[in-house]
């Protein structure tokens, strides 16, 4: 993937980030990024951009957003140890527990910040699209919160796999629109929300939920988000009495990934992003982008993203809803490309087996996106003993309920021996 | 003439025949792949310029008509290689051609063997929905080094300086999106549809043509009276879909 930039680029560029000097001012992390947007969206765009560069940094929106994170989401969450984790990997596990936010799940920061400013721009409504049903649950919450009228566009198959959060959405106020066209998922539900918003470019504001898309949004979730990795900085230093030697957080869009390893990109932790490895190898059977996908334009943005030959966009398979889609966002492709980060895959099967691990070993039910990250930290601290491990604990997973019950409860293949379910 | 040049002048030589050039649309390879190039024939010959809509997965500016026709066409495998190769076969039209296509399967083409299969089938302009000017540097580049035409979509939410700027830089024509929204509308064209198109009209020096929403001889009609030409897009497709002539509806439309 090196290949993607110029010799010497890759330095230059990952400074550059470091240096918190991207996206520059056309939207781009190096080569990906941009605003590729039909025309009558492109003035809603400049308006959402202004909007960003007036409020997002303003010391008003600071502190409103700041306390709504204190008062109303919980911040901070806690940096929870792991002993009978870190006794089986033979590591020292520590997890950022944003399951313990409000509604659930990471995504509420983003939702309560883009909500904020939504109320300053002046909308009528807002829309958002949903793959789990998280950001779905975090917009409708955070837009009772700031009084707004809400929509969220779901995927028909997401919202049978995900159905305690319709009603949850529906519940805080939301209306739930359901997409059956295309491939029913995330990337559908997507493309819906965007239909809607042509039609009231002015009136509308599109709450989306990671950290893809046309600029400014992988720029603002990647703010709105970037407090995951503020506080795990700080908090491990003072409870770990270290930073960790590796961070591990679940790629979906990208959103809690980049929000845990943007404060970080400058120390000396390996950061690893976890995909959908599905059920294999095969176009269709994952969504694993990064791995295994090329270069293109996809929902407003230029980035990796996983399409056949002729540039049609390919369908994915992961058991996870917020796993399930076929891009992700323009700054882990550049974070990719720069080798900062490297990109691993976890399939189906051992999500659910690290999703079981972690219940028992320390009474925490993930969400099946978070479970993914699971999977690679355990392979990691297999092959480098006594290291420092930081989990990004994206969210929890009871709205995986209605996917679990169709699996016999196991018991986690422990090394630990200390339930081995016989 | 440049290829984009063609386009402009069959929409005047309508015009001068005291015509509204009519601008017929329909997805490649729908509702049958082995149909596609006899449809061409027929509407060809009802219509000024030609729009061939290139099937893509994630169609964002279109509504359920053109979705489902692209999701179909892609179904039953056709691809911009494979258009090429039937236009190529079929050996011209008799009118420009233009094709409407999203961005990514261009990228995936690439832009100078685009440019280069585009000259070599008749195909004078592109059309990609989502790609602002901003953005469409190297495409443009690549297109204009063969004379081809970018063809920019203006819209009722565009500001009057941005309209200016994208007239300027249209080639073939102009191409004036009729309401705020997505295709395939049926909620009738906007009351401020006149004074909209008249002052994108007054303008621009590149012909202007009206689309999105355009169902009946009426909606020409009125678009006619403020603009060059006008679009048909979803209501040719539904009429292809019912397995209707197509002859008949275009000439219905004058
Ligand atoms: C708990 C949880 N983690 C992770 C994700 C993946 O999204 P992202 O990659 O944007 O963090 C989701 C998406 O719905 C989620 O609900």
């Amino acid at each position: 993937m090196t290949s993607l930039l110029q010799a010497g680029e890759a330095d230059a560029l990952l400074q550059a980030s470091i240096n918190g000097d991207l996206p520059d001012e056309r939207g781009r992390f190096g080569p990906f990024g941009g605003r590729y947007v039909p025309e009558t969206l492109v003035p809603a765009f400049e308006r959402l951009e202004a909007g960003v560069k007036e409020h997002l940094h303003d010391a008003g929106f600071q502190a409103d957003y700041q306390r709504e994170l204190r008062e109303w989401v919980g911040r901070p969450t806690a940096l929870t140890y792991a002993p009978r984790l870190s006794e089986r990997w033979g590591a020292e596990v520590w997890l950022k527990r944003e399951d313990l936010a409000h509604t659930g799940a990471h995504k509420i920061n983003n939702a309560i910040g883009q909500a904020l400013l939504a109320k300053r721009l002046g909308v009528k409504r807002v829309i958002a699209e949903t793959g789990a049903g998280q950001h779905g649950v975090a917009s409708a919450a955070a837009c009772a919160r700031v009084g707004l009228p809400c929509a969220v566009y779901m995927g028909a198959v997401d919202i049978e796999r995900q159905a305690p959060n319709v009603d949850r959405m529906q519940r805080l106020g939301a209306e739930v629109i359901p997409v059956e066209s295309g491939d029913k998922t995330l990337r559908a539900a997507i493309d819906e929300a965007l239909r809607k918003w042509v039609t009231d470019p002015a009136g509308i504001y599109y709450l989306l939920g990671s950290a893809v898309g046309a600029h400014p949004y992988p720029y603002l979730v990647r703010e709105l988000q970037s407090v995951i990795g503020q506080e795990s900085r700080a908090q491990m230093i003072e409870q770990a009495g270290a930073l960790p030697d590796a961070a591990f957080a679940c790629v979906g869009g990208g959103s809690n990934s980049i929000g845990l390893f943007y404060p970080l990109l400058g120390d000396d932790i390996e950061l690893i992003g976890v995909e959908a490895g599905g059920t294999g190898d095969g176009l269709g059977q994952n969504a694993a982008t990064l791995a295994t996908g090329t270069p293109g334009v996809l929902q407003g943005s230029y980035t990796i993203i996983l399409q056949d030959d002729d540039g049609q966009v390919q369908e994915t398979h992961s058991i996870s809803a917020g796993l399930d889609y076929s891009g992700v966002g323009p700054e882990h492709a550049l974070l990719q490309a720069t080798g900062r980060v490297t990109y691993l895959t976890a399939g189906d099967d051992e999500a659910l087996e690290a999703l079981e691990e972690l219940c028992e070993a320390e009474g925490i039910l993930t969400a099946l996106e978070t479970a993914h990250a699971y999977v690679a930290a355990r392979k990691w601290a297999k092959k480098n003993p006594g290291k420092r491990l930081l989990i990004g604990n994206s969210g929890r997973g009871d709205k995986d309920m209605p996917t679990l019950t169709k699996y016999p409860v196991r018991i986690a293949n422990s090394e630990g021996g200390s339930n081995d379910g016989a | 003439m440049t290829a984009h040049e063609r386009i402009s002048a069959a929409i005047h030589a309508a015009n001068d025949d005291g015509r509204t050039a009519l601008v017929p649309f329909i997805t490649a390879g729908y509702p049958e792949p082995g149909g596609f190039v006899s449809t061409l024939n027929t509407i060809a010959t009802a219509g000024d310029v030609v729009e061939i809509g290139i099937p893509f997965s994630d169609p964002m500016a279109d509504g359920m008509t053109i979705q489902r026709s692209s999701f179909e066409a892609l179904k039953k495998g056709v691809s911009l290689a494979w258009i090429f190769d039937e236009l190529e076969k079929a050996g011209g039209f008799g009118v420009p051609l233009v094709m409407m296509s999203y961005l990514n399967p261009l990228l995936a083409f690439g832009y100078d063997k685009l440019a280069e299969r585009a000259l070599e089938t008749g195909v004078c302009g592109f059309i990609v929905p989502d790609l602002p000017f901003e953005e469409s540097d190297e495409i443009r580049s690549a297109l204009e080094a063969q004379g081809l035409g970018l063809i920019q979509l203006v819209t009722p939410a565009t500001p009057d300086a941005r309209l200016k700027m994208l007239c300027d830089a249209s080639r073939g024509f102009v191409y004036a999106v009729t309401i705020t929204g997505i295709t395939g509308g049926d909620v009738g064209l906007p009351k401020d549809l006149a004074s909209y198109l008249d002052k994108v009209s007054s303008m621009s020096t590149t012909p202007v043509c009206a689309g999105f929403g355009i169902r009946e001889a009426a909606d020409v009609a009125a678009v006619g009276k403020h603009a060059s030409g006008a679009i048909v897009g979803s209501a040719l497709v539904e009429v292809l879909e019912r397995g209707e002539d197509p002859t008949a509806f275009l000439s219905s439309l004058r």
